[in-house]
C-alpha cells in the first residue's frame, strides 16, 4: 500500500521518537519547565484534592453536615446493602458503554462529513451542537413529551407505519435505553466537535497525495483519516466513557431512576442518599464509584496511551 | 462536476435527517414558549392555538427585577474569566505534560483522571472557600470553575499537543528562544483549533452549569442563567411556557457564539501551518 | 508574526477583561446595613404562592417598620432545596429569615444548634401549640407559621358525583363501590400521576389518620423502632389500597407518564373523577381552570372504620439562624407574622387554601370550594390527626419511588412495604436515632 507506507515515512520524519528516558542531565535549563505546572497545580490541590481528601474521611462518619461521628466502614457495609445496588451497577455499564460506544461511531461520522465540502456545513454543524447548548431540564422535558406513550410524537408516527410504540420511558426494560438514546442525542455535538478538531489537524498534504495516487474516499478515511485523528479519538472515549458512568443528571432529569427504581445507575444511587441528607453513606458511595471508574478507566488510557506511544 | 452533485446530495439527505433528528425537539421548544400558560400545561406538540411568545418574553425578562439580565451580566463574566484562565493553565499543563517525559507524568495524568471521576465535595469545598475568604463571590467562583474544568482542558491539549512536530520547537530552540517564547510565539498559534474547541466546550460548560452557582455563589443577585429556570419551575408548579421561553432565550447566546467560533475551527485548517 | 501580533492582542483582551471582572465582583458584596436602615434577607423556596406570600408579608411589614426592609430571595424547592438549606446553615451562611417546612425537616436542621429559639417571645402567644409542636424540639420552638395548613385526601369531581348520584365515601368499601360505579360509566376512577412520584404516595400519608385511630401511640412505637410498616395489619392498608386500586384497573391508563399537571387537568376537565392530592392544589385548578374549579370538591382518605378524618399538613414556618446579625429586626419581622393583620394580607395576596395557625385568623368568605370542604374536618373534635411526618422524625427517602412500583404492579404491597421499613432503618441509623 503505497499510501501506508508514504503516511509511515512522513509520520517518522515529523516525529523523532520519543525523547531518551532519562533526559539530559545536563545544568540547561529545560524548554519546558516545571514552573508551568505551578498555576493549575496550587488551584487544584487547594479547590480539589484538599476537599476530596476531606470527603474521604467523612465517608467514615456518619455526618449530618451538623455533627460528625466517627463509625469506620459501616458506611461502605450500608451501601454494599442498597437493595437496587447490583441493578444500579449493571445499568451503569450498560449505560456508560452504551452511550461512549455509539458517540464515538456517529460522532466520527458526523465529524467526517461536516469536514468534507458539503453543502449547508456552517449550518448543520450549528444544528448538531445545538443539543449541547440546551439546559439539560429542557432536553429532559421535551423528549418526555416525544416519548410520551400515547400522544407523544414518536409513537404518532410509528403508529402511522402501524407500529404500536412501548411506552418509552413507562416501561421498565425501555426506559434505561431510551435515556441512554437521548444522552447520546444530546453528547454527539460535543463529540463530534473534537472530531472535527482532530480532523482538521491532519495535514491536507497527505489526502492530496492519496487522491493522486487513486485513492477512494473510503480508503481516504480507512488509511489517513482514522490513524491520524486517534488522539481525537482518546479524548472522546475517555471523556464520554467517564461521563457516561459517573454521570446521571440527564437520568435524573428524565425518570429519576424510576420507574420505580427501574433505571438507578450507581450514581444516581449515590445522590440519593445525598438529597436524603445521608452526606456520610453518600461520600461512601462516591469512593466506590471512584474505584470502579478507575478500575475500568486506567487500563483502558493506558492502553491507548501506550499504542500512541509505539506509533 | 460529479463530486460537486455528490456533495449536493449529501448535503441534502444530511439537512433532511437533521432536521428530523435535531430540530424537532427544537420546535417543541419554541411551541411551548409560544404557549399560553393553560395551553402549554398539557404539554403537546401541536402549534399554540393563541400565540404569546412576545408576552412571553416580556415577562420572563421581567421577572424578579429583571434577573435575567443580572443573571446574563453575571453568567457572561464568569463565563469570560474563567475559560480564560482554564485555558492558558491547562494549555501550560499540557504542553509541560506532554513534552517533557519525566516521573511525575503517571502521577499528573493520574490526577487529571481523578479530577475527572470523582465528583466535587460540596461542603469541603465551601470550607476551603471561607478559610480562603473567597466564598460567595465572584473570584471564588470563578476559581471553582477553572478548578474543575482543567482535568478535561489538559486532557484535550495533551492529546493535540502530541500532533505538533517537536523539530519546531527545536529550530525555535536554535533562534534563541527561552520556554516562555517558545509556548506563547511557537506551540500556541499551532494549537489554534484545539484552543478554540476548548473555549467553546468550556463555555457551554461553564455557562451551563447551575450546581457550583446555587452552592458557592448564593444570592438572587448573583444569579446566573441557569439558576432563573427555577423562577419557573417548581416541585409543585410550573409554568412550562415561561420555563421554554426562558429555556430559549439562554440557548440563544451560546448558539450565536458557537457560530461564530466554529468558523474560527475551521480556519485553524489553513493558517494551522503545520506545512512541510 | 502576524499571527502572534494578533493571539496577543487577544490574550491581553482576556486577561484585562478577567482583571476586570474580579474588581467588580470584590465590589458587589454588598452589606446588609446602609445609613440606619436594616436590610433583612428571606429565603423562600420557589413556589409561586410562596414568594407571593413573603413579598406580600414584608411590603406590609416594611409600611409599618420603614427602617427595615426585606430583600427576598429564592431557592429551589424539593430535596435540592433541603440540601441547599442544610449546606447554608452548616457553612454559617444562612440568610436572615428563611422559609421551610415545619416536622421532620425542620428536626433534620439540628435547630438547637443551628436556629434561633424564640420559645419565650411574647409574640409565640398567638401561635396555635397545634403548629407550635411541630417547630419545637424539648429545647425550643423555632418558627412561627407562614402560610396555611393543608389537607392530604382526595380531591373529586362533584358534577360526575351528581351525575351518577354518587354519596361522599366514609369507608373503604363505599369508595371502591363508587369507584366501581364511575368505572362503569366510562370516567377513570382514580387518577394517578406517577412521572411526579411524589404524588403516589398520598395514599399511604393520607391514611395515617385511619392508622391513629385504630392504634393512637403508633407514631411514638414508629420512632422507638417497636411497630413497622410490613408487619402492622394496620399501616400496611395504605400499601394495599394503592395496589387495590391498580389491580382493580381503575387507574388513567397514561398513570405512568402523566404530571401532576396533567392529573389536575383531568379531573378538572371530567376526565377523572378521584385525585388522591394535597389541598394546596386546589389553588392551581383555580388558576388554570377557573370555570371548573367549583365542581371540585374534596374528602379525607376512606379508612376502614366507620367514621374517617382528615390527615393533616402543618404550615410552613418562618425561621431565622441562631447567627443572625439582625436578632431584634428578625423578632420585629416575626411579630408581625404573628398577628391577624399578617393572616389577612396573605389571604389578599394568595387566597387562603386552608386554616391559619394563628389565634384569632378567620378565613376569607370566598374560598374555593375544595377548600371549604377541608373546614369541617377541623370544626369537628378529633376531626384531624397530623401526618406522620409531624409527629416522629423517621421518614425514608425512597418512598415515592416504591409506592409507584406497587401503585403500577412492578411490586406487592407486602414488598413494597417491607422494603420502604428497610429504608426507614437506614434512615434512623444515619440520623442516629435510638433504638435503631
Amino acid at each position: 500500500m503505497a499510501i501506508t507506507t508514504e503516511r509511515r515515512l512522513a509520520r517518522q520524519s515529523k516525529r523523532p521518537g520519543r525523547l531518551p528516558e532519562k533526559p539530559r542531565k545536563s545544568r540547561q535549563k529545560s524548554q519546558y519547565p516545571m514552573w508551568f505546572y505551578i498555576p493549575a497545580a496550587v488551584l487544584f490541590f487547594t479547590l480539589f484534592v484538599v476537599p476530596t481528601i476531606a470527603s474521604f474521611y467523612f465517608s467514615l462518619t456518619r455526618w449530618s453536615l451538623f455533627d460528625i461521628e466517627f463509625i469506620g466502614f459501616d458506611n461502605f457495609a450500608q451501601f454494599f446493602r442498597e437493595p437496587m445496588l447490583i441493578q444500579g451497577f449493571v445499568n451503569t455499564f450498560i449505560f456508560g458503554f452504551i452511550t461512549s460506544g455509539l458517540k464515538v461511531v456517529f460522532g466520527l461520522l458526523l465529524a467526517v462529513l461536516l469536514s468534507s465540502q458539503i453543502m449547508g456545513r456552517t449550518f448543520l454543524r450549528s444544528v448538531v451542537f445545538f443539543p449541547v447548548l440546551v439546559s439539560v431540564v429542557g432536553v429532559g422535558i421535551t423528549f418526555r413529551v416525544l416519548m410520551d406513550p400515547f400522544d407523544g410524537l414518536i409513537n404518532t408516527a410509528l403508529a402511522g407505519i402501524g407500529v404500536d410504540g412501548p411506552g418509552w420511558l413507562t416501561d421498565p426494560s425501555y426506559a434505561l435505553l431510551s435515556v441512554a438514546f437521548v444522552e447520546v442525542w444530546r453528547g454527539v455535538g460535543l463529540a463530534t466537535l473534537i472530531f472535527i478538531a482532530g480532523i482538521v489537524a491532519i495535514p491536507d498534504e497527505y489526502f492530496e497525495a492519496a487522491t493522486t495516487d487513486g485513492a477512494s474516499p473510503f480508503q481516504n478515511f480507512w488509511h489517513i483519516t482514522l490513524p491520524l485523528v486517534r488522539p481525537a479519538m482518546v479524548t472522546v472515549v475517555i471523556l464520554s466513557l467517564i461521563g457516561g458512568l459517573r454521570s446521571f443528571d440527564l437520568i435524573w432529569a428524565m425518570t429519576r431512576g424510576g420507574p420505580g427504581f427501574t433505571s438507578d445507575v450507581i450514581a444516581s444511587v449515590i445522590f440519593k442518599q445525598y438529597q436524603a441528607g445521608f452526606y456520610g453513606l453518600s461520600s461512601a458511595g462516591n469512593v466506590v464509584l471512584f474505584v470502579v471508574v478507575t478500575a475500568i478507566i486506567v487500563p483502558i488510557f493506558w492502553f491507548l496511551n501506550r499504542k500512541e506511544a509505539d506509533q | 462536476m460529479k463530486r460537486r452533485t455528490r456533495s449536493i446530495l449529501t448535503g441534502t439527505l444530511a439537512i433532511i435527517a437533521s432536521v428530523i433528528v435535531f430540530l424537532v425537539p427544537f420546535t417543541f421548544i419554541l411551541m411551548t414558549a409560544s404557549k399560553t400558560r393553560q395551553e402549554s400545561a398539557a404539554l403537546q406538540f401541536s402549534w399554540p392555538e393563541q400565540f404569546a411568545l412576545f408576552e412571553n418574553i416580556v415577562e420572563v425578562i421581567q421577572t424578579r427585577d429583571f434577573m435575567l439580565i443580572t443573571a446574563f451580566i453575571n453568567s457572561t463574566v464568569l463565563t469570560v474569566a474563567s475559560v480564560t484562565l482554564m485555558v492558558l493553565f491547562s494549555a501550560m499543563v499540557g504542553w509541560v505534560l506532554q513534552r517533557r517525559q519525566s516521573r511525575w507524568n503517571p502521577a499528573i495524568n493520574l490526577m487529571v483522571l481523578a479530577g475527572l471521576i470523582i465528583p466535587p465535595a460540596v461542603v469541603p469545598t465551601i470550607w476551603v472557600l471561607q478559610g480562603l475568604e473567597l466564598f460567595g463571590t465572584l473570584p471564588g467562583l470563578i476559581l471553582i470553575e477553572v478548578t474543575f474544568g482543567l482535568s478535561f482542558s489538559v486532557l484535550m491539549f495533551r492529546a493535540f499537543i502530541a500532533a505538533i512536530p517537536r523539530e519546531l520547537d527545536e529550530a525555535a530552540t536554535i533562534d534563541g528562544a527561552g520556554p516562555i517564547r517558545l509556548f506563547f510565539q511557537v506551540a500556541f498559534p499551532l494549537l489554534r483549533s484545539v484552543i478554540v474547541t476548548v473555549i467553546v466546550v468550556q463555555a457551554v460548560f461553564v455557562f451551563n452549569d447551575f450546581q457550583n452557582p446555587l452552592y458557592f455563589l448564593p444570592g438572587d443577585e448573583n444569579a446566573t442563567v441557569q439558576l432563573t429556570l427555577y423562577n419557573f419551575q417548581s416541585q409543585f408548579d410550573t409554568q412550562w411556557n415561561l420555563l421554554f421561553t426562558n429555556i430559549l432565550l439562554i440557548t440563544i447566546p451560546p448558539l450565536v457564539m458557537y457560530i461564530f467560533f466554529q468558523r474560527q475551527i475551521v480556519a485553524g485548517m489553513t493558517s494551522g501551518a503545520v506545512k512541510g | 508574526m502576524n499571527a502572534f501580533k494578533k493571539r496577543s492582542k487577544l490574550m491581553a483582551a482576556l486577561v484585562t477583561g478577567a482583571a476586570i471582572s474580579l474588581t467588580i465582583a470584590g465590589c458587589s458584596t454588598g452589606g446588609a446595613t446602609t445609613d440606619g436602615k436594616v436590610e433583612l434577607s428571606l429565603l423562600v423556596d420557589n413556589t409561586d404562592a410562596n414568594i407571593a406570600t413573603v413579598e406580600a408579608l414584608a411590603e406590609a411589614f416594611t409600611a409599618q417598620n420603614p427602617d427595615i426592609e426585606i430583600d427576598v430571595q429564592t431557592r429551589p424547592g424539593g430535596e435540592e432545596g433541603d440540601n441547599l438549606i442544610k449546606t447554608r446553615l452548616a457553612t454559617g451562611e444562612m440568610t436572615d429569615l428563611f422559609w421551610y417546612n415545619s416536622g421532620s425537616l425542620m428536626q433534620a436542621l439540628n435547630p438547637d444548634q443551628t436556629l434561633l429559639n424564640i420559645a419565650d417571645e411574647p409574640f409565640m402567644d398567638t401561635v396555635t401549640s397545634t403548629f407550635i409542636d411541630g417547630v419545637s424540639t424539648p429545647n425550643g420552638v423555632y418558627a412561627v407559621p407562614a402560610g396555611t395548613g393543608m389537607g392530604g385526601g382526595i380531591l373529586y369531581n362533584e358534577a360526575i358525583y351528581a351525575e351518577l348520584g354518587l354519596e361522599v365515601p366514609v369507608t373503604w368499601d363505599e369508595f371502591m363501590d363508587n369507584n366501581e360505579a364511575i368505572s362503569n360509566a366510562g370516567y377513570d376512577a382514580v387518577i394517578q400521576t406517577y412521572t411526579d412520584a411524589w404524588t403516589s404516595q398520598l395514599f399511604v400519608l393520607g391514611d395515617f389518620y385511619n392508622v391513629l385511630a385504630e392504634e393512637p401511640n403508633w407514631a411514638d412505637d414508629y420512632t422507638a423502632n417497636k411497630v413497622n410498616y410490613a408487619d402492622d395489619d394496620v399501616a400496611i392498608r395504605g400499601f394495599e389500597r394503592l395496589q387495590e386500586v391498580y389491580e382493580a384497573g381503575y387507574l388513567n391508563e397514561d398513570f405512568a407518564s402523566s404530571t401532576l399537571d396533567d392529573g389536575l387537568r383531568m379531573l378538572a376537565q371530567g376526565e377523572g373523577a378521584h385525585y388522591p392530592m394535597l389541598s394546596f392544589a386546589v389553588s392551581t385548578i383555580v388558576e388554570l381552570y377557573p370555570d371548573q374549579a367549583d365542581d371540585i370538591g374534596f374528602f379525607a382518605q376512606p379508612g376502614d372504620g366507620p367514621s374517617n378524618g382528615l390527615t393533616t399538613w402543618l404550615a410552613n414556618g418562618i425561621y431565622a439562624p441562631a447567627d443572625t446579625e439582625h436578632p431584634d429586626e428578625v423578632k420585629s419581622f416575626m411579630a408581625f407574622i404573628a398577628t391577624v393583620e399578617a393572616c389577612d394580607v396573605q389571604s389578599d395576596a394568595v387566597g387562603a387554601t386552608g386554616p391559619y395557625f394563628i389565634e384569632g385568623c378567620v378565613l376569607p368568605d370566598d374560598v374555593p370550594n375544595a377548600t371549604a370542604d377541608l373546614l369541617p374536618y377541623f370544626e369537628t373534635e378529633g376531626g384531624t390527626a397530623a401526618a406522620l411526618e409531624f409527629l416522629s422524625p423517621v421518614k425514608g427517602p425512597s418512598l415515592p419511588q416504591i409506592t409507584v412500583e406497587v401503585g403500577s404492579g412492578i411490586r406487592s404491597a407486602a414488598e413494597g412495604a417491607s422494603l420502604y421499613d428497610q429504608d426507614v432503618t437506614k434512615q434512623a441509623q444515619q440520623l442516629g436515632l435510638e433504638g435503631w
